[in-house]
């Protein structure tokens, strides 16, 4: 009895190492091996690891950006091991926190997925961690394939920091075609149109406007959309660089169309995401609902033809832009390797390969327009002509602190209904971030 | 035979409750069935049109390898922290010494800690060692945040041992290792299954730490694989339930085979006393 | 032998001689072992609680409100604006109301369950594995699942309706009321009298969409505790309950006055581990609800991640952190003392 216990103890302590071995063993090695670094676009074969960070995790964003790993070697020639990083959950929110994490703690990845704009600019950029991207933009041309404001929207001071793979738009109005044609109803162009046709819509029993924001993006889109018809595109521009006032009587009046907007909504919107106001949509039970345009390719899995868009209540020739990009972080590992990825995501081939899967449209103007659907060939028309504005619920308007109190102020909006309160705290909000005074 | 109505009663109430607790697993069940036009809210309670089984297919190769590794992150790091906890128990209880309190009560407290105010040193240190990204990273964070309910677990565990016992043996000559693989050691089974219980099933539940300090999916646990079969944006729901489902099975299953043990560890005083 | 006690003659007005001899008996000594055997746990959580929970209260003091880290100590400010936050009081009164609703709904309910259950019921592990089982699913799972179970539109309303009970429609937790004492009442003037006028405040109130999120969370640790109760009662010995049956008791009355009392301990336990939880609740909110219409589902845990990771305000972040961490010191340091007492007193 006393011989076995004694050798029980150190016995299994031996099996845990041995086990702890063997999975350790298994495990992988996640050190990148080093490059050697050569000139920016030097003809010498790439190698090592590249890991490039992003939330698109499942869908056409996933198959998208599978065929830009493809034509990665294409493009990039040598034997490059792409290690595709994704955390999904909250349109961003989980990897932005992994993100985060990782840059505070010295880890950045080759590249990683950022929304275009203040988001990247007034983060990553104004603390140093980002390299200026203007040698790249320089050697391949970009600035005449994209539009100059989408090369105002990534650039401070003048030195562009990121690559935008893809453009998508806020200011879209989606209608039921089968449901308008049944009342008799044409398409909004106005606020004036709007209610007309939501008033309508309601005394048939239809939600009028169909809203899902379990999370507070979806309202804070609604605002902006709202701002930006009752501002106009130059007057919408100037709230995020301090030349329009926050306390002016003109954003009251969006505050109180933002108001009434919200009395024609479903009431049980905290508990619908923004594809299951969609739903309702589709299914007939409302006539409207104001998202951007990735709508589209929901309403394309779910294998509904009946939609119907156009551009949301008094924005018409405005395109309220928002865009992932990537940059190349100071000290991210195989820095040759990531200078040649951006170069994919920005060449005709990479955003024609990616835009028509994930449902967008190219950022460069000269994509081949037979490749996407007819929705995305309507938005590629308007995007080579129509004013570009930044969009402020996806990161391009203004900074990350300042899109929080607003998103903050919203919320309680949503509920208090107090626009005086709205509007105070929306003063406040652009005081605290430093562009207002 | 007659039929007690208050015997009636009790299992009707047993029965109510009953369905009330598994109406969720109800929903995810036929949820994952179903395909992915049929899901939607208003056609929540619908028994699917069939038994379409290639959500749950799909889910499953998307997530085995990520279950695979959520194995070798959650084994190693139970047992480890169930060791450290019984020797930190057996310490506290039986070898005393001024201070052992205090030391009890610093340990312990690590437990009360919000774990997302740490994730920047954390990701700092693991780094410095060269464990990020990696699951042993996840194994030694896992083990050390383990301590403080192991300890506690373990220590209220051994004060139901009689210290008469230990000093016997002590006087019989058996030094501080003899006493524990001797005694103490044979008698914590109990209390070993329900530490190994709950480590095992918080770990694998995990979300927080497994996605800060994993960023390879290859590597990445169960939780953050089916956080990453969501999507961002579109969610296939149906998609979802069904691997909200198979990574549940391993937790599942040990709750069901070894939940009488828990109840027998959990009555021989691993929570009950102080 | 006592580690501290001074050996040999002092040396006047220095340090006191070492006593070798006496010091290498004691490193080698059993008791020398031990205490080594728990230095890597506490070298461990010394650096991973004590030394990063001090970085953060560093942080919390500091200047840092953007992507770079800014170390200027800015005393308590943070904390001051912190307070002053209309977001973050209405996440206070959210905790307390959660934490009171939750960890009472678990108590009862595990009671419940556990005296329905010590009664040679056949099928007890069955239905010990239904009431348990919720426990080894995780929070964001049991979010989802509920999300979708009270959806006004979905879940059990629908339910209800189908089986024709079409009245109930009620909003759960996408209800923004808040449960309150209204200025003016018959309540808040009798508040006023005692000087606890300004309790009359929505700040004071109870969000009903919490109540969601209650039930949700009592499904997952009700299990728990019911489990944790029935491990109490059956280690009550029977002589005791038989003896006050044989003096006429009822069961209600043997429950009040013999089972109860001698189930304190593992209230008490049950209170702490369901307290610190909710204290920190987190996973079940962000797949559940999100924040809620007006903040109503809104917590601190949540208000720290947004602040941190999406705002990039660090201090405030940190700042938020050191709060949740005393208000879970509060809870339970006091416990800690008195149970640690108690047994040294034993």
């Amino acid at each position: 009895m006393l011989v076995r216990w004694k050798l029980w103890l150190p016995a299994a302590i031996l099996l845990m190492v041995l086990v702890g071995i063997a999975v350790a063993c298994g495990g992988d090695d996640e050190e990148a091996s080093p490059t050697p670094t050569g000139p920016t676009g030097s003809p010498s074969p790439l190698s090592g690891k590249l890991e490039i960070f992003s939330w698109w995790t499942t869908g056409g964003e996933a198959a998208g950006l599978q065929k830009l790993y493809q034509l990665y070697p294409q493009q990039c020639p040598g034997d490059v091991q792409i290690v595709n990083s994704t955390v999904a959950g909250g349109g961003g929110d989980v990897a932005r926190q992994v993100l985060s994490s990782r840059m505070q703690g010295g880890d950045p990845p080759g590249s990683f997925q950022i929304h275009m704009g203040h988001e990247l600019l007034d983060s990553w950029v104004a603390s140093g961690d980002m390299e200026s991207l203007k040698f790249l933009f320089d050697q391949q041309n970009w600035a005449n394939v994209f539009p100059q404001g989408v090369l105002d929207i990534v650039s401070k001071d003048g030195q562009p920091y990121s690559v935008p793979v893809n453009i998508h738009r806020a200011n879209v109005l989606w209608y039921n075609k089968k449901t308008f044609t049944d009342a008799g109803l044409q398409p909004p162009k106005t606020f004036a149109d709007f209610f007309t046709v939501a008033d309508a819509l309601k005394a048939k029993g239809i939600t009028p406007l169909a809203l899902g924001d379990k999370e507070a993006f979806a309202s804070v889109q609604l605002l902006e959309v709202t701002l930006l018809g009752t501002l106009g595109p130059d007057a919408y521009k100037g709230l995020w660089t301090g030349k329009t006032a926050w306390g002016s009587s003109q954003v009251t009046d969006a505050l109180n169309t933002f108001k009434r907007m919200l009395s024609y909504t479903n009431s049980d919107h905290a508990s619908l995401t923004w594809d299951q106001a969609n739903d309702m949509v589709i299914k007939g039970q409302a006539g409207m609902t104001i998202m951007g345009d990735w709508v589209d390719a929901d309403n394309k899995a779910k294998g509904f033809t009946n939609s119907g868009w156009v551009p949301s209540p008094s924005t018409s020739g405005t395109y309220d832009a928002l865009s992932d990009t990537f940059g190349l972080p100071k000290d991210a590992p195989n820095r040759d390797a990531v200078i040649c990825w951006l170069k994919v995501v920005g060449s005709k081939a990479g955003q024609e390969a990616f835009n028509p899967l994930k449902g967008s449209i190219c950022a460069r103007t000269d994509c081949n327009k037979s490749l996407f659907d007819p929705y995305l060939q309507s938005a590629m028309d308007d995007w080579s002509k129509d004013s570009i504005v930044p969009s402020l619920a996806h990161g391009a308007a203004a900074s990350p602190a300042w899109a929080a109190d607003i998103s903050d102020a919203v919320t309680a909006f949503v509920a208090s209904q107090d626009v005086g309160a709205l509007q105070g705290r929306l003063s406040t909000a652009c005081k605290d971030s430093g562009v207002c005074s | 035979m007659t039929i007690r109505w208050s015997r009636v009663a009790i299992y009707g109430a047993l029965l109510f409750f009953a369905v009330l607790y598994l109406m969720p697993v109800y929903v995810l069940v036929i949820t994952g069935l179903k395909s992915f036009t049929e899901v939607s809210l208003d056609q929540m309670w619908d028994l699917p049109s069939g038994l379409h089984f290639a959500s749950f297919r799909d889910a499953f190769d998307r997530l085995n390898g990520n279950m695979l590794n959520s194995f070798k992150m959650v084994i190693p790091a139970t047992i480890i922290s169930c060791l450290l906890g019984s020797i930190n128990g057996y310490i506290l209880t039986k070898w005393r010494f001024p201070g052992s309190d205090i030391l009890f009560f610093l340990l312990l407290f690590g437990m009360f800690i919000p774990y997302q105010s740490v994730l920047i040193p954390l990701v700092k240190t693991l780094q410095q060692l060269h464990l990020y990204g990696s699951l042993w990273g996840l194994v030694l964070t896992h083990t050390i945040y383990g301590i403080p309910i192991t300890t506690l677990i373990f220590r209220n565990y051994y004060a139901g041992v009689p210290t008469e016992v230990v000093e016997a043996a002590k006087i019989d000559g058996a030094s501080i290792f003899g006493i524990y693989t001797r005694i103490l050691f044979p008698l914590s089974l109990p209390g070993f299954v329900v530490v190994a219980i709950w480590q095992f099933t918080s770990i694998w539940n995990d979300f927080l730490f497994a996605a800060t300090l994993t960023s390879n999916p290859d590597v990445q646990p169960v939780t953050v694989a089916l956080n990453n079969l969501a999507g961002s944006f579109i969610v296939e729901w149906n998609v979802q339930m069904a691997g909200a489902l198979i990574a549940a099975l391993p937790t599942l299953i040990v709750y069901i085979l070894l939940g009488r043990f828990f109840m027998r560890g959990l009555m021989a005083g691993a929570l009950s006393s102080s | 032998m006592s580690k501290g006690e001074a050996a040999g003659p002092r040396v006047r007005g220095g340090l006191p001689r070492l006593d070798w001899k006496r010091a290498r008996r004691f490193v080698t000594s059993e008791r020398a072992i031990g205490m080594g055997l728990i230095v890597p746990s506490l070298v461990a959580v010394l650096v991973f609680v004590y030394g990063f929970i001090g970085w953060s209260a560093l942080v919390s003091v500091s200047n840092w409100h953007n992507v770079n880290p800014d170390y200027t100590f800015v005393g308590l400010d943070n904390f001051r604006d912190l307070f002053k936050n209309f977001r973050f009081q209405i996440d206070i009164r959210n905790t307390v109301a959660f934490t009171v609703l939750f960890v009472g709904a678990c108590l009862v309910l595990g009671l419940v369950l556990a005296s329905l259950l010590d009664r040679y019921i056949r099928g007890e592990g069955i239905f010990r594995s239904i009431y348990l089982f919720p426990m080894a699913i995780s929070f964001i799972v049991t979010g989802v699942a509920w999300r979708w179970l009270l959806a006004p539109r979905a879940g059990v309303n629908l339910l209800a309706s189908k089986v024709g009970l079409s009245g109930i429609h009620y909003t759960w937790y996408t209800d923004s009321t808040v449960v309150y004492v209204h200025q003016g009442s018959r309540l808040a003037d009798a508040l006023d009298a005692i000087g606890l006028g300004f309790l009359a405040d929505p700040n004071f109130g109870v969000p009903l969409a919490m109540i969601s999120v209650v039930i949700a969370a009592t499904w997952q640790m009700s299990g728990f505790v019911m489990v944790l109760y029935l491990a109490g009662l059956r280690a009550i010995p029977k002589e005791l309950k038989e003896a006050a049956r044989v003096d006429g008791a009822s069961e209600l009355q043997v429950l009040r006055h013999i089972s109860l009392p001698l189930l304190r301990p593992v209230t008490l336990s049950a209170m702490i581990i369901l307290g610190h939880q909710s204290l920190k609740i987190f996973d079940l909110i962000v797949s559940m609800t999100g924040r809620g219409t007006g903040f109503a589902t809104d917590v601190p845990a949540l208000f720290m991640f947004e602040s941190t990771f999406r705002a990039n305000n660090f201090s405030r972040g940190a700042a938020v952190s050191i709060v949740m961490l005393v208000s879970v010191s509060v809870l339970v340091i006091p416990y800690l003392f008195w149970s640690l007492r108690r047994e040294s007193r034993l």
